[in-house]
């Protein structure tokens, strides 16, 4: 990495006038982050699970170990709690690690490293120390992979103080958010999607950072605002098509990260469109979506509200194993659809 | 090294003793009278172990520390008075009063943190060991725990990674004999808790854990190994709490006469013993400079009472300050969107 700008607005030399915006997929464009980031500074280095030779369970290390080396690139044994509590150690210490956790799942297994340590010692030791670490996992379902291999646990991390939540939806935000993540002196766990990593789309070749907490809104409306998070969003925006063929106009917003919470680009909306539709894929009961909408009424945007704020979940129930059964376990485009028309056309 | 001998390492190890014995006699005493609040556990009993320990480490060395962290800290070089802030609920402790007691850290002195999970600082302490490894340093970092850690699944994956990656750590078990009230028979299998090292492919040792000069010896030679590249050992120091685990304990698990065979073999009067003429070499030290130990600890916590007190509340109007740190610089290269 040697040159700063910002491919987005650099105008190039004549040989490309109309200049293509390059396209990776999500998972390459986790990759390229990680690798800008090595490159650029030495004391960033991937830990985890078969991140070396294997190149990841998903892939998304791929050939990370033969640019930076096994030091760098590290595998470790099968040691969730122990992985974790050595990027807290190493973090204390002066580096900058990115953890690996091939399933989001077995963040369970390294729970106090996450939420006791890494979250509160720069607040339990008065700020007299950070923790800068990255944990990456990606979450959900879709793969058939059953109950332990496909929970949406975004909740868990959310409800502590002193980690931040990222869960991008697209590759360009793969790329930014992790390299805002990286950056950040405080914890930042970071839920990618398993769906979404072959998904391709635009991304800068140079390493731009999107911030954390910041909504983007995906599309603009005027009778509905949805809120969705990771593999929603685009299921959101497919059904807002759908809508809209259909009469209905709907915004669709993406949070990106929980913690920071940019509530106030989502109240804005929800105040314009006086409907609130909430989709997320875990389960309803004390999921994120809870909190957005609580959020909303808490706001001035409750006296614009036209129609009661409404959630749109996966079923209280762990992710099953048979494909109709996992399907039905979360929403779907067509779910979202018909609530959102419900929610126009009832009120 | 021997502590008993030369005469400047005999006062260190005895003022560091009586400083960690007198700051907790001091802590105990206020917290009954109530002018202490929240809770703590006492090292009392066991003072020889991480001054011992710590004799055995140099500037810019890392430790790790536990809920029973008041010695770890006072051996490793803290500020008394900032523990004592902390402990009085100061906006001067070294936690500005969110931490208390069990999260004591120097990170200046290079103490990480003591810790109120069980076995948490042990895969931290691997941790800092890899980002010296990594930065090419010669650090070394000593994690302290205790017996009751060595059945946690992150003391197991702690001293697994350290192992196999060859990490400049050592790993220092205060074994006390009781997890709380599970005593170390009923919790374990094996003779000596030391034995789990081979295990995981390193050196283990059990030594006599009230006895300063024992635990130096083990400590620096396991430190010695560590800082030059010979991987991760292990030093079990037999030792024993004699008071209570913390604040609610009736002592129902042990016997009276068993904390009184202890309180026999106390560290401090047996080191008074040895430097003062018990061994068969010239005694180090004599009784007034024994005596001037005694009063320079006595008065460094009397002094750490007298500033603390006199320090400004922890103050509610900044709780919510430190919950994150402030964008510090970015890594290198590339821009913000």
């Amino acid at each position: 990495m040697t040159t700063t700008s910002d491919t987005r607005s650099a105008v190039g030399p004549a040989v490309s006038a109309v200049a293509e915006p390059r396209t990776l997929t999500y998972s390459e464009a986790v990759r390229e982050a990680m690798a800008q980031a090595m490159a650029a500074d030495d004391r960033v280095f991937l830990l985890g699970e078969d991140v070396g030779t294997y190149g990841g369970a998903f892939g998304v290390s791929g050939d990370l170990v033969h640019r930076f080396g096994t030091e760098r690139v590290r595998d470790t044994p099968i040691s969730e709690l122990g992985i974790v509590g050595a990027a807290v150690g190493a973090g204390l210490a002066g580096m900058r690690p990115i953890v690996e956790i091939q399933f989001s799942d077995f963040t369970a297994q390294a729970m106090d490293q996450i939420a006791n340590q890494a979250a509160k010692i720069h607040f339990m030791l008065g700020g007299a120390a950070t923790v800068p670490m990255v944990l990456r996992a990606p979450g959900g379902s879709g793969t058939g992979a059953a109950a332990q291999h496909s929970q949406s646990l975004e909740a868990w991390f959310a409800h502590v103080p002193g980690l931040q939540v990222v869960m991008p939806s697209t590759a360009a935000d793969a790329k930014g958010l992790l390299l805002s993540a990286i950056d950040d002196p405080n914890p930042v766990i970071v839920l990618e999607h398993k769906l979404l990593y072959k998904q391709s789309g635009p991304v800068p070749e140079e390493p731009v950072r999107v911030r954390l907490g910041e909504t983007a809104v995906r599309r603009t409306g005027t009778d509905v605002t949805i809120v969705a998070t990771g593999v929603m969003v685009s299921r959101a925006l497919e059904a807002a098509e759908r809508l809209a063929a259909d009469g209905v106009s709907a915004s669709v917003l993406d949070p990106r990260t929980l913690r920071p919470l940019d509530d106030q680009t989502i109240v804005d909306s929800v105040a314009a469109t006086g409907r609130a539709l909430l989709v997320q894929e875990a389960p309803k009961t004390g999921g994120f979506m809870s909190e957005i909408a609580a959020r909303i009424v808490e706001s001035p945007a409750f006296g614009r509200l036209q129609a009661p704020v409404s959630r749109l979940c996966g079923l209280d129930v762990p992710i099953p194993y048979a494909p109709q059964l996992e399907q039905a376990a979360v929403p779907q485009v067509d779910d979202i659809v018909t609530k959102a028309a419900e929610l126009v056309r009832r009120w | 090294m021997t502590l008993t001998t030369e005469a400047d390492r005999a006062k260190h190890a005895l003022t560091t003793m009586w400083t960690i014995r007198r700051f907790e006699e001091a802590v105990d005493d206020m917290f009954a009278r109530g002018l202490m609040h929240g809770t703590m556990h006492l090292s009392i009993g066991q003072e020889a172990v991480p001054t011992g320990a710590c004799m055995a480490l140099s500037e810019g060395d890392y430790i790790t520390s536990t809920h029973r962290g008041h010695g770890h800290c006072i051996a490793k070089g803290a500020k008394l008075d900032a523990m004592m802030a902390e402990l009085l609920a100061k906006e001067t402790g070294y936690c500005r009063g969110r931490g208390g007691s069990m999260h004591i850290a120097d990170v200046a002195t290079g103490n990480l943190g003591a810790n109120g999970i069980v076995a948490g600082g042990v895969p931290i302490a691997a941790g800092a060991g890899l980002a010296v490894r990594m930065r090419g340093g010669s650090e070394v970092v000593v994690s302290f725990f205790g017996d009751g850690a060595v059945n946690e699944g992150a003391w197991h994956e702690g001293v697994n990674l350290a192992a196999i990656w060859d990490l400049p750590v050592v790993f220092v078990c205060e074994n006390n004999r009781y997890g709380m009230s599970m005593s170390v028979d009923r919790a374990f299998n094996v003779d000596t808790l030391a034995e789990r090292a081979r295990g995981y492919g390193i050196p283990g040792v059990t030594v006599d854990g009230n006895d300063p000069q024992t635990v130096y010896d083990a400590v620096a030679d396991a430190v010695r190994r560590a800082r030059s590249g010979g991987g991760p050992s292990f030093v079990e120091a037999l030792t024993y709490r004699w008071k209570g685990h913390s604040k609610s304990d009736k002592n129902l698990y042990r016997t009276r006469e068993e904390i009184e065979s202890w309180r026999e073999r106390d560290p401090i009067a047996a080191f008074e013993a040895a430097v003062t003429g018990g061994g068969a070499t010239a005694p180090a030290l004599s009784e007034s400079d024994v005596e001037e130990c005694r009063a320079l600890a006595r008065d460094r916590v009397r002094e750490a009472i007298r500033t603390a007190n006199a320090a400004p509340d922890a103050d509610a109007a900044t709780l919510t300050d430190a919950v994150y740190a402030p964008a510090g610089e970015p890594i290198a290269g590339g821009t913000r969107a």
